[in-house]
């Protein structure tokens, strides 16, 4: 059980910090719900 | 026999009314939230010519100033600007906006840019005397409208204006009633890119000293598409681009792989090079009116000048080994591959620690490393922080995770083997790209004898993959001029192998003392 548990994630991730891909990653095994992911570029 | 880096170019064109028109974070704004105060806050942060010409990184990325004279200035730089900065230096040019839409209009070949008269009158003569606008580009310059010609199209007729200190100066037509693809917009868009990238070719060719019909073939590497509705990214950039610029002998192709493209199109024209199918490649690529002011409500919410207010255009010629000029070394070629990952350290492995383990080398026998060059002025307010910085952390680390160096002399190596960022936030623009120029001179004046040019590029962005992309190469001091490897021909294997049996049967004669025929 986590904070996370049960929850929807929206999931922005940073090309020259952490892309959303290895945010996913860190959330596979909690029991929540990945809605959006995507890595953005701010350059 | 590797392929040289011969000469590069680097220009800048100050470009303040697109910022309020053309950039993407403008217009949507404008669509969103038409009367937000960011939107009327905006004009009292655009900076004047002069002052984006004293604008110190601008300086060090036309060659003014070099990232080591850069880097002793205090940052941020935006509030000490240049003493006597100069329009043009080493590598090319800061235009100002007036004459680039001289410019732009030389480059509409399809009459969709018009500009008013008196716009024309009055910029007219400085465009004429440029060092590099020749008299046919100067005569593609039209006479010119009139103002109220240009505001009925803008409001009735779906044209883009074109503005300068505010003023309705022009527009450009759309090329189609229906087709998206040819809307005003994207026809501004892409004849900014064109007309950018011509700039950056012709000062190549003087830089080069060469003559523009010895160009046999030209890459475009920027980040815009053109096309219709039927093949909607068909191109080609290159080509239309080269046309302007007078390189009346060459061909070329577009070369798309958003930020990582320069660097793609760099191997690739030092391939074409190498392999003997071309003699001189230029990789060229102009800017992007749609990134002008990308961070501009951070800048604005912290009181700054909007530091985003130009478009950029480089280009770099690629020529067969001279025995002078850097190699470009195609033996360490760092590629991030379908199955790399996305982590950064999985990227700079891919990028550096790969080919260079390949090629029996430490990450430490790099000179210099060029990644991702974003002036930090401009993306540190907006929170994106150090980006040059950032990547310089990653190569060191993999350096101390390799056993290269301690941990204590992580920074020190970031120090000695990185730079500051002094490039606008073009994309594709800052991609490795910005140190070329100076890559080759401390190669020349050896203060390096290698640099290691890494281009990055954001695939996702297009939403047709997850995947990130990156290609890297070494540029290294020639080791002398290389006489093309000795090919053996089928006659010559025929005759050694004739000569060998020869040799064979005779030492089987004299052991046995006699023929067995």
């Amino acid at each position: 059980m986590s904070l996370l548990t049960d929850k929807k994630l929206i999931i922005i991730g940073d090309r020259d910090g952490i892309p959303a891909p290895a945010i996913e990653e860190c959330f596979k095994n909690i029991d929540a719900q990945v809605v959006f992911s995507s890595t953005e570029c701010f350059v | 026999m590797n392929s040289v880096l011969a000469a590069t170019s680097y220009i800048l064109v100050h470009t303040p009314d697109m910022v309020l028109h053309n950039g993407t974070t403008q217009t949507t704004e404008k669509t969103v939230n038409p009367g937000s105060d960011y939107l009327k806050a905006l004009p009292q942060h655009i900076r004047s010519y002069e002052q984006a010409l004293s604008y110190a990184p601008n300086q060090a990325y036309i060659g003014g100033m070099t990232p080591d004279e850069l880097d002793k200035m205090p940052q941020p730089w935006y509030p000490n600007p240049v003493e006597k900065a100069e329009r043009f230096a080493k590598y090319g040019e800061i235009m100002p906006q007036d004459e680039f839409l001289l410019l732009l209009q030389a480059c509409d070949v399809f009459d969709l840019a018009f500009l008013s008269k008196d716009f024309v009158a009055k910029t007219k003569p400085a465009f004429e005397q440029h060092f590099l606008m020749r008299e046919d580009i100067v005569a593609r310059v039209k006479e010119g409208v009139d103002v109220e010609n240009i505001r009925k199209n803008v409001e009735e007729e779906h044209a883009e204006g074109l503005y300068h200190l505010g003023e309705l100066v022009g527009y450009i037509k759309r090329a189609h009633d229906v087709d998206a693809n040819l809307a005003a917009h994207v026809i501004l868009e892409n004849l900014v890119s064109k007309a950018s990238s011509v700039l950056a070719l012709l000062h190549l060719v003087h830089n080069a000293g060469i003559n523009a019909d010895e160009i046999e073939y030209v890459i475009d590497c920027s980040e815009e598409a053109c096309g219709d509705m039927n093949q909607r990214g068909g191109g080609n950039f290159a080509k239309a681009a080269a046309e302007i610029a007078g390189l009346s002998n060459a061909t070329g192709s577009d070369q798309r792989a958003f930020c990582a493209a320069p660097a793609h199109a760099l191997v690739t024209a030092a391939s074409l090079v190498k392999a003997g199918t071309f003699k001189k490649v230029v990789v060229t690529s102009g800017g992007s009116t749609a990134k002008l002011g990308m961070n501009a409500k951070d800048h604005v919410r912290k009181d700054m000048p909007v530091l985003e207010d130009t478009v950029g255009g480089f280009a770099a010629l690629i020529s067969v080994d001279d025995g002078v000029n850097p190699e470009i070394d195609l033996d360490i070629v760092g590629r991030h591959v379908v199955g790399t990952g996305s982590s950064p350290q999985a990227v700079i492995t891919s990028l550096v620690l790969k080919p260079l383990e390949n090629a029996g080398m430490k990450i430490a026998d790099v000179d210099k490393y060029a990644a991702e060059m974003q002036n930090p002025d401009i993306t540190k307010p907006a929170g994106a922080g150090d980006v040059p910085q950032a990547n310089f952390k990653m190569i060191a680390a993999l350096a101390v995770k390799s056993g290269e160096i301690g941990r204590t002399e992580l920074n020190s190596f970031i120090e000695e083997h990185g730079m500051v960022g002094w490039a606008p936030t073009q994309g594709h623009i800052p991609s490795g790209a910005p140190y070329l120029g100076f890559a080759r001179q401390d190669i020349l004046d050896d203060r390096i004898k290698t640099a290691m040019i890494i281009g990055k590029g954001s695939l996702f962005l297009g939403r047709m993959t997850n995947l990130f992309d990156g290609i890297s190469f070494v540029l290294r001091k020639n080791r002398g001029k290389q006489a093309p490897e000795q090919a053996i021909s089928k006659l010559e294997v025929r005759g050694l192998i004739a000569e060998a049996l020869r040799a064979f049967a005779g030492s089987m004669m004299d052991e046995s003392g006699g023929s067995h025929a």
